[in-house]
């Protein structure tokens, strides 16, 4: 993986909505900072605001106001916000992202959807990336399958591989497991972890499940659009209750579960 | 690595049916506009060889109708006019003239011919100057006759297969009831001589009671000769009036144009309603896939890169639909020429839809054309989606 020095540094990040006449702050003030190789958490409840966060850090939308850096460089500063070309433009480099629908599309094999990003846009030594992540998540026996023939767990492995074929240097992961049961959860977030400790991958995951944010080596809580970090003992012990005796790759138990993706059109 | 046609094709085949029917409208106007633009060209085509293989280039008749004269002669009939053979001499005596050859038309109703009856028609020539005015006659079965007071006949290709007979066959005419007697039969030339039996001008003359009376003279100019200047001339004889192929040629052209005005708005009617479709289609899609959109550019697509993928949709589309309704255009081109045929008020000889390698280039690249600017509105619309608005619908569902 790429390891050059990129950390998250944010400034008074704010978002406010406008409903009607009425103004809601969904990020209020927001400082953070993330090192390199940093595996954190987000938690908090309906409304608090963290997928908002998670959504200005990734670069999805510009904040109202504060300044968001990226290994020094400032994306979000005082000036104008970025036109949704610039975002992208940022986006493809430095990011992957994993949702809690998957989004595969449908039409595609397991493969397939792995390589799309290449499709637009490719970072040299990324060629064989697809093949090689398949491999390393377990899902090699299933490459020629449609989406539609493999378990949610299994889907969501293939998103991440998806997230991760150009090589990012941030994978932000918005309730990867909010769809998933407990093992399957407790899989995923084993993929993440072995990710990040083997290849220095920084990851901001987002959950409201206290128990599995726990598995990140830092966790944040989110209330009212702000934000303060929690003291804790990182452990693995959900992730190893749930998956301490099963393999890295998907099994045949898994059944594929219902999700309200559009994809399932 | 996966193309962006790859996935635009691969998303096409998601909704099969609605693809399907988009690609038949497309179809249908592609093999609307093949067809009308072949008989655009077919027609021109099929005329002028008619008119170049009656190997002159002026006619001469009693006065009446340039139409009528013009279907007369092109097509027989009734109620003819008659000139007298005196003019002949005339004619063949100016200096501009090549060759000359004299011709009687006359018509006798059969009520053998189809189901009740029609009319066969006569053509009483010199076979001599008939011969050397059309060098492009050719003989299947036997040759001219060599006088022009026998009773002898010959048959046009489809005459010969109609009436079969065979050379040395005898050939009733109805109405008259005078025999000949079959001494040749032409080759297949594709033209209205097909169906034509020739017989000579003497014995026409004398059946009908038409002594020394003719309906038309065909007149071959010499290569340098003035044209104007001498149909202006012939104008001066008593009571003919001069007609040139080229003028029939016209008068024909006039006479189909409304019909193709007519066929061109359908064909413009049926091409916009195609468009219509394949932009529904489009939008659609467009809109079921409206979070998937966004994620293709969470994951690095920009819009442009979305812009293309639904043009490409729009191009397969097109493409597809366009080669389908040419092929099929190319495969029912003669059932069209029939049909084409039934309904035109006077259609000549030979294939009336002529489809050719460029007219099929001109048609995929009016389809093509049609499919980009179909796309346009789809694909940008496309474009525009935002990612997260795309994220956050998910979350309003």
């Amino acid at each position: 993986m790429n390891q050059s020095n990129v950390s998250i540094k944010a400034l008074n990040l704010t978002k406010v909505y406008s409903r009607g006449s009425e103004k809601i702050s969904a990020v209020d003030d927001v400082s953070l900072r993330i090192n390199q190789g940093d595996f954190i958490s987000i938690i908090g409840p309906s409304g608090s605001g963290k997928t908002t966060l998670i959504n200005l850090l990734g670069c999805l939308d510009n904040p109202t106001s504060g300044e968001l850096h990226l290994g020094g460089r400032a994306i979000f500063s005082h000036a104008k916000p970025l036109s949704e070309r610039e975002l992208t433009k940022i986006r493809r480099e430095i990011y992957g992202y994993i949702f809690q629908n998957f989004y595969l599309i449908p039409t595609l094999t397991v493969l397939e959807n792995v390589m799309l990003p290449l499709t637009f846009y490719q970072k040299p030594g990324t060629e064989n990336e697809a093949v090689k992540l398949l491999k390393l998540l377990g899902m090699e026996h299933r490459k020629d399958h449609l989406p539609g023939q493999i378990s949610g767990g299994e889907m969501q492995r293939v998103a991440i591989a998806r997230a991760m074929v150009n090589m990012p240097e941030i994978l932000l992961a918005d309730e990867p497991t909010g769809n998933l049961d407990t093992k399957r959860s407790g899989e995923i977030v084993r993929v993440l972890q072995e990710l990040n400790r083997n290849s220095g991958l920084t990851i901001i995951m987002v959950t409201h499940n206290p128990e599995l944010a726990r598995c990140a080596d830092r966790m944040f809580e989110m209330r009212d659009g702000k934000i303060c970090e929690i003291a804790y003992e990182p452990r693995d012990s959900y992730c190893e209750d749930v998956s301490k005796d099963r393999p890295l790759r998907g099994t045949n138990e898994d059944r594929p579960i219902k999700t309200s993706t559009l994809t399932q059109k | 690595m996966i193309t962006k046609f790859q996935v635009a094709y691969k998303n096409l085949m998601r909704k099969r049916i609605r693809s399907l029917l988009t690609l038949v409208g497309i179809a249908l106007s592609a093999w609307v506009l093949v067809s009308l633009l072949g008989f655009n060209q077919g027609y021109e085509t099929a005329l002028n060889k008619d008119i170049d293989n009656m190997g002159f280039e002026l006619m001469v008749m009693a006065k009446g109708c340039p139409y009528e004269a013009a279907t007369l002669m092109l097509k027989g009939g009734t109620g003819l006019k008659y000139i007298n053979e005196s003019i002949m001499d005339d004619i063949a005596k100016e200096p501009e003239v090549d060759k000359a050859f004299p011709m009687l038309m006359s018509a006798v109703f059969d009520p053998n011919k189809g189901e009740s009856g029609g009319i066969a028609g006569y053509f009483g020539v010199d076979a001599k100057s008939f011969a050397e005015m059309k060098p492009s006659l050719k003989f299947r079965q036997g040759k001219w006759f060599t006088r022009t007071d026998t009773y002898e006949a010959v048959l046009g290709y489809e005459a010969a297969e109609l009436e079969q007979r065979e050379v040395g066959d005898m050939i009733l005419m109805p109405e008259k009831n005078v025999e000949f007697k079959v001494v040749g039969i032409l080759e297949r030339t594709g033209t209205q001589d097909d169906g034509t039996i020739f017989v000579p001008l003497k014995t026409l003359q004398k059946i009908f009671d038409r002594p020394n009376e003719l309906t038309t003279i065909g007149i071959k100019l010499k290569k340098d000769a003035n044209s104007a200047r001498f149909e202006e001339k012939l104008y001066k004889l008593p009571d003919v009036q001069v007609v040139s192929l080229a003028q029939v040629k016209d008068t024909i052209m006039k006479l189909i144009s409304t019909a193709k005005v007519m066929v061109l708005s359908i064909a413009s009617i049926a091409i916009l309603i195609a468009m219509v479709g394949v932009i529904n289609t489009i939008l659609m899609s467009v809109h079921e896939r409206f979070q998937e959109i966004g994620i293709l550019k969470t994951i690095g697509a920009m819009p442009w890169d979305i812009f293309k993928l639904i043009w490409i949709e729009t191009l397969i589309l097109c493409a597809i639909g366009g080669l389908l309704g040419i092929g099929l255009a190319l495969i029912l081109s003669k059932v069209t020429g029939i049909l084409i045929r039934y309904v035109m008020p006077y259609a000549p000889s030979g294939g009336l839809v002529l489809i050719d390698l460029r007219l099929i280039f001109v048609t995929m690249a009016a389809i093509l054309g049609i499919g980009l600017v179909s796309g346009l509105y789809p694909a940008w619309k496309a474009g525009r989606i935002r990612p997260l608005e795309a994220i956050r619908s998910e979350v309003a569902r």
